[in-house]
């Protein structure tokens, strides 16, 4: 009996340890906080979406890092202004790039136009606060601090000064990478994206500067969920882009300070993600979650063309509130991959309906009656606010998908028929410039006058017929019409 | 014929100065009443802290104002000033020793300026700076209320301040009357007070005391759930990211006085 047990637990231990090696493989022992470091360079720094060089194979150094927090206004959306504080003048904040073991001797400059004190917390960091309780700075001075990176990984930084909820709603986040030894490996497109979201005293669209709101932050109610700190930061003629068959990384982080994210590539299936920014590598992943104040590593090849949507699929973040991005890949279709549509018809069931926006019963407002280039002004702020997600910022839409604004036939031939579509969406198919569409747009919750100056503005742009749409031609449309279907006719 | 002219710049010197002195020791003060008040922070379980009635300069000290303590004292000049009393940022915004230039307004507040040289600059006046619980007492009242901390509408301004863009180059007396008839206690400038570094000053203080974790990081998001604390967070933040030769842009300052 004696024996034989003896024989089971060597036999289970010898498993044990083999196992243990087998999946520990790629952590090695090494300890970083001894390996030496070999001479000193600046580190280069970069705004978002863009990366600097990767480390490669070069030995642990000395590596500066200057930072410089920067309070500056910038636009949220068209038209809507923000005070940002920033570390680097951009948010997220420039992105460090380092390897394990590196000595980092970090500058942290606080311009001396800012009004507040600030610091910095890097997760890093192993030590008290990630650096943040040697680094408080007022305005117009400058704090230095070191550390040794101990563990690779994809980390976030960001202010830690109270009330450090307020820091971060206004954009004091960014994202340090540590690199293994030997660096990540090669990939042909690298790429900074970081979510974030924020609380204005208005609601989301409403124009001019508009200040944090605390409630708002408090209650976890935001009114901006973005990437890269402003709407339409990587849409447009600022996607990302990739061509057919490259590996594109995302380094992806989530400076919160409430909402976690379930980050996702709409059309690509993710091959690779180092969850939470760590070592575990996990494949074949629709959407990865990255928490508030944490960080992933994507990764996926790019098989076919087309324009993939990112977006956190906590959905009306994404077609609402901001958060959506764009790829653009360029080159041959692959027709085994993606066949585009083949065959269409018809089928009707009791479904069909079109769907409708809650509606918020609004006080009347009064109507004034606007000018010309008072309307185009307004209408161009609403589309940038509403419409652009859809149909993109040059009225082109997305072909097969989302019909042109632009040169379109189908829009200039009845005015009232686009102020019903506004007004209560559209569903089925229509013909646009030729080529069939079967999508549905919602009914879109606007009052008269943002109806009549949004269409104004199509009207006016991209080679349309230059009707002018008042409101008066809105609010009778809305007295006597009922939800149509686009192909009616 | 050099003898006229010369007289003349005297005169002329001599007369502007006169003036500016006249205007420096002209500068209005209010009294505030005694009372007591519950600080934000700085005080063990929210105790009430009384205040002693004082008066207090109705505006922060302006450039002109400045400039004719410098005259008078021009050890405190920015070339002659020591490096123990006030870094190189030291009046960094002026055209020369005394001269504010033409890029700042003689009724702007002076700014860049260290906590010593304010000092000196009080005493000079048979003043003194006020402590940050005068300050603080003054600071909480609108235009009609001695304490309209709890005020949304006022938490409102104060933190707007934070979001407008180079306030400093305002002339003072441009934000509201408060009811003491004390003018831009808030949104224009910040402002030294004698004791700034008495709590949170350094990373010991914030680790040892239990008072004072109430203002760094996590501790600070658990309590500070109101509108009237996140106001009153960035002025102690602030206050305790400075030292006392340190000057900023954006921080000024005025004089206070005991009652005889």
């Amino acid at each position: 009996m004696k024996t034989k047990f003896k024989i089971a637990a060597c036999v289970l231990a010898a498993t044990a340890i083999t196992a243990g090696l087998f999946s520990f493989r790629d952590n090695s022992p090494t300890d970083y906080s001894k390996i030496p470091v070999e001479g000193e360079i600046v580190a280069e720094l970069t705004a978002p979406p863009l990366v600097p060089k990767p480390i490669g194979n070069r030995a642990a150094t000395k590596l500066i890092v200057n930072m410089e927090i920067k309070e500056i206004e910038g636009e949220m959306v068209d038209g809507v202004k923000y005070t940002y504080w920033t570390f680097g003048g951009s948010v997220p904040g420039s992105f460090i790039r380092t390897r394990v073991g590196d000595e980092v001797e970090f500058h942290l400059k606080n311009h001396p136009d800012n009004k507040l004190p600030h610091n910095i917390d890097l997760h890093a960091v192993t030590g008290p606060g990630g650096g943040a309780t040697s680094s408080l700075v007022a305005p117009g001075h400058e704090k230095v601090f070191n550390f040794k990176t101990l563990n690779p990984g994809l980390y976030v930084y960001h202010c830690a000064t109270a009330p450090v909820g307020m820091h971060i709603a206004n954009g004091m986040y960014g994202l340090i990478l540590v690199e293994p030894e030997g660096g990540l490996p090669p990939v042909d497109r690298e790429y900074y994206v970081m979510q974030g979201d924020f609380y204005t005293k208005g609601k989301y669209g409403e124009q001019g500067l508009q200040p944090f709101d605390m409630d708002k932050a408090v209650k976890e109610d935001a009114d901006y969920v973005v990437f890269n700190g402003k709407v339409g930061s990587i849409t447009g003629d600022n996607s990302l882009t990739a061509k057919v068959g490259e590996t594109v990384r995302i380094y992806m982080g989530n400076g919160g300070p409430n909402l976690v994210s379930s980050f996702h590539v709409i059309g690509e299936i993710f091959d690779k993600v180092h969850i939470e920014g760590g070592d575990m590598i996990n494949k074949n992943v629709q959407t990865t979650l990255i928490p508030a104040g944490g960080a992933a590593i994507v990764e996926f090849k790019v098989d076919v063309p087309g324009t993939f949507i990112i977006v956190d699929h906590s959905i009306f973040r994404a077609f609402n509130k901001g958060a959506i991005g764009m790829l653009k890949v360029e080159g041959p279709a692959d027709k085994k991959i993606y066949s585009g549509t083949t065959q269409e018809g018809i089928y009707l069931a009791e479904g069909g309906t079109i769907q409708n926006m809650p509606k918020v019963k609004n006080e009347p407002k009064i109507v004034v009656a606007k000018t010309l280039p008072q309307q185009l002004k307004a209408g161009k702020e609403l589309f940038g606010g509403t419409c652009f997600a859809c149909h993109q910022s040059e009225g082109q839409g997305i072909p097969s998908v989302f019909p042109p604004l632009a040169k379109s036939d189908y829009l200039n031939a009845d005015p009232k028929r686009a102020i019903d579509a506004v007004l209560h969406g559209l569903s089925g198919e229509v013909k646009v410039n030729g080529k069939k569409f079967n999508n549905v747009m919602t009914s879109q919750n606007l009052t008269d006058e943002e109806i009549a100056n949004t269409l104004t503005y199509v009207y006016d742009s991209w080679g349309n017929n230059k009707t002018r749409v008042t409101s008066a031609m809105v609010k009778a449309q809305r007295a006597n019409s009922t939800p149509q279907s686009g192909g009616s006719h | 014929m050099f003898a006229i002219p010369k007289a003349k710049i005297i005169l002329l010197l001599f007369s502007l100065l006169v003036t500016t002195s006249i205007l420096a020791q002209d500068t209005k003060m209010v009294l505030i009443k005694r009372g007591a008040y519950v600080p934000l922070y700085g005080t063990t379980d929210k105790k009430t802290v009384e205040v002693q009635g004082f008066n207090v300069d109705v505006y922060p000290v302006t450039n002109a104002q400045f400039i004719a303590f410098l005259k008078k004292n021009p050890e405190y000049s920015r070339s002659k000033i020591k490096g123990l009393f006030a870094e190189k940022s030291y009046l960094a915004h002026w055209e020369s020793d005394f001269n504010y230039g033409k890029n700042n307004l003689s009724n702007a507040p002076v700014t860049n300026v260290s906590w010593f040289v304010a000092k000196k600059y009080c005493e000079c006046q048979g003043k003194r700076l006020p402590t940050m619980d005068e300050w603080e007492y003054v600071a909480m009242a609108d235009e009609k209320r001695i304490d309209a901390r709890i005020k949304e509408s006022f938490n409102h301004y104060i933190l707007s301040w934070y979001e407008k863009p180079k306030t400093y180059a305002n002339p003072v007396g441009g934000t509201f009357k408060n009811y003491w008839g004390v003018y831009d206690m808030h949104g224009l400038v910040w402002e030294w007070t004698s004791d700034f570094n008495s709590i949170f000053l350094s990373g010991e203080s914030r680790k040892d005391k239990d008072t004072d974790k109430n203002l760094f990081c996590g501790s600070a998001s658990i309590n500070a759930t109101d509108l009237m604390n996140y106001a009153a967070f960035m002025r102690y933040g602030f206050r305790a990211s400075l030292k006392a030769k340190y000057t900023t842009r954006n921080l000024g300052f005025r004089c206070a006085k005991d009652l005889k």
